[in-house]
């Protein structure tokens, strides 16, 4: 079996004891998205707020705030995202959660062309979830919930992935 | 009397297996239970030598798989002093014996306005039956509520039975291990003039049962949680009850005759048994029974009294205030579940680390959402004791725990 050190590495317990971007924004004009995990009664309430959102793919994510309560996994995941996303555009947030998605080995995500050579950065923490199959679903929580989440602010047909 | 649990342990293999070199701590036996090698045995005999149809053919064979199967049936009748076989129904599972109850008594039975009374303790078995029965029918749903250390609180049990003409409800939780005062809620819902109905599934494997002194109306449980195997469960109710009530699913064996225009439904049980019913299953339960009365239910009883007992105070004791154990503290009214939360850790990693050390409980909801709620939590740790349960499994339970400790540096 995989050691306990290859899922709680230290940056993952560091968001997971001090979780970045938590809290609300208004919604309007934030929109407001949750997700949940049947299996383990997990929530998320996440807050996307969007620049320009007629701009589609190229609007940009200034704002997103956590909610919810969950494991380290899935916590840790959120505050990373979190910290990840914002500045981004839509479409690079989408690509990252394609990429994401991925390093997960979640079956079905089309990458697209430059979508292997996006920095991971501090998320590359996460990959040792892998090894723990079970966990996966509460590493992926809160990219599905952005995923939803940005489709709402931008109303464009789904991402892939 | 006290029972040899090291003997007893002995007669189930998996407590032999090892991972990664460590022997495994099972602590999930309220989620399903571990097989004896006589269930195991019973069942592989009977696949290689007894093996046929039963109820349809007339040769030799299909005789004796007949005879095996209702001998399955007299046994689940004998374990919980039921009056006749003919009363007890095989299912899939205590799921599916609620189905039964809810879409069979209950479309022959409810209406518009018609009041369901279950509690907050409740299993999703004994709640989304009867809402998808709410939905259909209009009926309503009230609910008992707890008192703060997870008892019913009984107070108002007259004004909310007041009108109803079921009142459903767990003879044990699975997760606070609460057992109510089953016959006493029986007589108040047949002093309201409502049908008493009986979740067991967690309160059969580990008490001496007794439907008839709880004057309960129908009971449901299931095999896999009482070393029986997976696939089979049970429904017993009083036979006037059952031969009232209309079938549930429809097809061969559940039918006296059919023509184009239509059907006559068999006596009970055979009109609740439609198509081929666990058969093999069935000759495992037979076992599962043998072996659990030749122990004595009285006694597995008294012994997971003892160690819930010892589980409460050791974790108590070890970690105070950063553990708090939902429930009764009383283990006369207690069986052995454990759940808890443990300082700020998400159950998830609680398991997880327990898993490190090969000790298996559960995380999560442990479909009883509406519980949760009320107790304020997402989710619990549970941890639930049966008959091969040792101190010693307890005291590895107390050991990963405090393991958690390092690894989330408190
Ligand atoms: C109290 C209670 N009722 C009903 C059930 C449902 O049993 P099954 O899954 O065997 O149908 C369970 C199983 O967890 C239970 O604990």
């Amino acid at each position: 079996m995989p050691g306990l050190e290859d899922l709680y590495r230290e940056i993952i317990l560091d968001h997971y004891r001090t979780p970045r971007n938590r809290g609300e924004l208004d919604s309007p004009p934030a929109i407001e998205t949750n997700g949940h995990n049947p299996l383990c009664g997990d929530e998320i309430t996440l807050f996307l707020l969007v620049d320009d959102a007629s701009k589609g793919d190229a609007a940009t994510v200034s704002d997103v705030k956590i909610g919810g309560q969950g494991c380290s996994i899935s916590q840790s995941s959120a505050s990373m995202m979190s910290q990840a996303v914002i500045g981004k555009t839509a479409g690079e947030a989408r690509a990252l959660i394609r990429r994401f998605k991925s390093l997960m080995s979640i079956e079905g995500i089309e990458l697209q062309p430059g979508d292997d050579d996006i920095a991971l950065g501090d998320l590359e923490a996460l990959q040792g979830v892998v090894k723990f199959p079970v966990r996966i679903k509460c590493a992926v929580l809160s990219w599905n919930t952005l995923a939803d989440a940005l489709d709402r602010a931008t109303s464009e047909p789904p991402a892939s992935g | 009397m006290s029972i040899d649990v090291a003997t007893i342990r002995k007669e189930f293999p998996i407590l032999d297996r090892e991972i990664d070199g460590a022997p495994l701590v099972y602590l999930d036996s309220g989620n399903t239970s571990q097989k004896p090698r006589a269930v195991i045995d019973a069942m592989s005999t009977f696949l290689e030598q007894s093996y046929a149809p039963i109820n349809r053919s007339s040769y030799r064979l299909a005789g004796e798989a007949t005879d095996a199967y209702e001998g399955a049936r007299t046994a689940v009748a004998r374990l919980i002093n039921a009056p006749s076989a003919d009363e007890v129904v095989f299912t899939k599972n205590a799921t599916e014996s609620m189905n039964l109850i809810a879409q069979a008594w209950g479309r022959a039975n409810l209406s518009a306005g018609d009041v369901v009374l279950l509690t907050e303790m409740e299993h999703h078995a004994n709640i989304v039956p009867w809402q998808m029965l709410a939905t259909e029918r209009g009926v309503d749903i009230r609910y008992v509520p707890l008192t703060p250390d997870g008892q019913l609180d009984l107070t108002n049990l007259g004004q909310l039975l007041d009108g109803a003409k079921v009142f459903s409800f767990t003879a044990m939780s699975n997760v606070l291990g609460t057992i109510p005062p089953t016959a006493q809620l029986c007589r108040a819902a047949h002093d309201a003039g409502a049908l008493a109905v009986v979740d067991a599934c967690q309160y059969v494997p580990h008490n001496a049962a007794d439907v008839q002194a709880w004057d309960a109306d129908l009971v449901a449980f299931s095999s896999h949680k009482m070393c029986g195997p997976s696939g089979i469960g049970m429904l017993w109710g009083r036979a006037e009850i059952l031969d009232a009530m209309p079938p549930f699913l429809g097809g061969g064996n559940m039918i006296d005759t059919v023509s184009l225009d239509g059907f006559t439904t068999a006596p009970v049980p055979a009109k609740f048994e439609a198509g081929t019913p666990p058969i093999a299953e069935a000759i495992g339960l037979h076992a599962a029974i043998n072996f659990l009365e030749g122990i004595g239910l009285a006694e597995i009883r008294r012994h997971e009294m003892d160690l819930t007992r010892y589980a409460l105070d050791a974790l108590n004791d070890r970690f105070a205030d950063d553990i708090t154990i939902f429930g009764p503290d009383n283990v006369e009214i207690r069986g052995g579940v454990l759940s808890f939360t443990f300082r700020d850790l998400h159950p998830h990693d609680v398991s997880q680390v327990l898993d490190e050390r090969n000790v298996c409980v559960r995380a999560g909801h442990h479909c009883a959402k509406p519980l949760m709620k009320t107790l304020g939590v997402v989710a619990t740790t549970r941890a639930s004791l049966y008959l091969y349960n040792d101190e010693a499994d307890v005291d590895a339970l107390v050991e990963g725990l405090a393991g958690a400790t390092d690894i989330f540096g408190f």
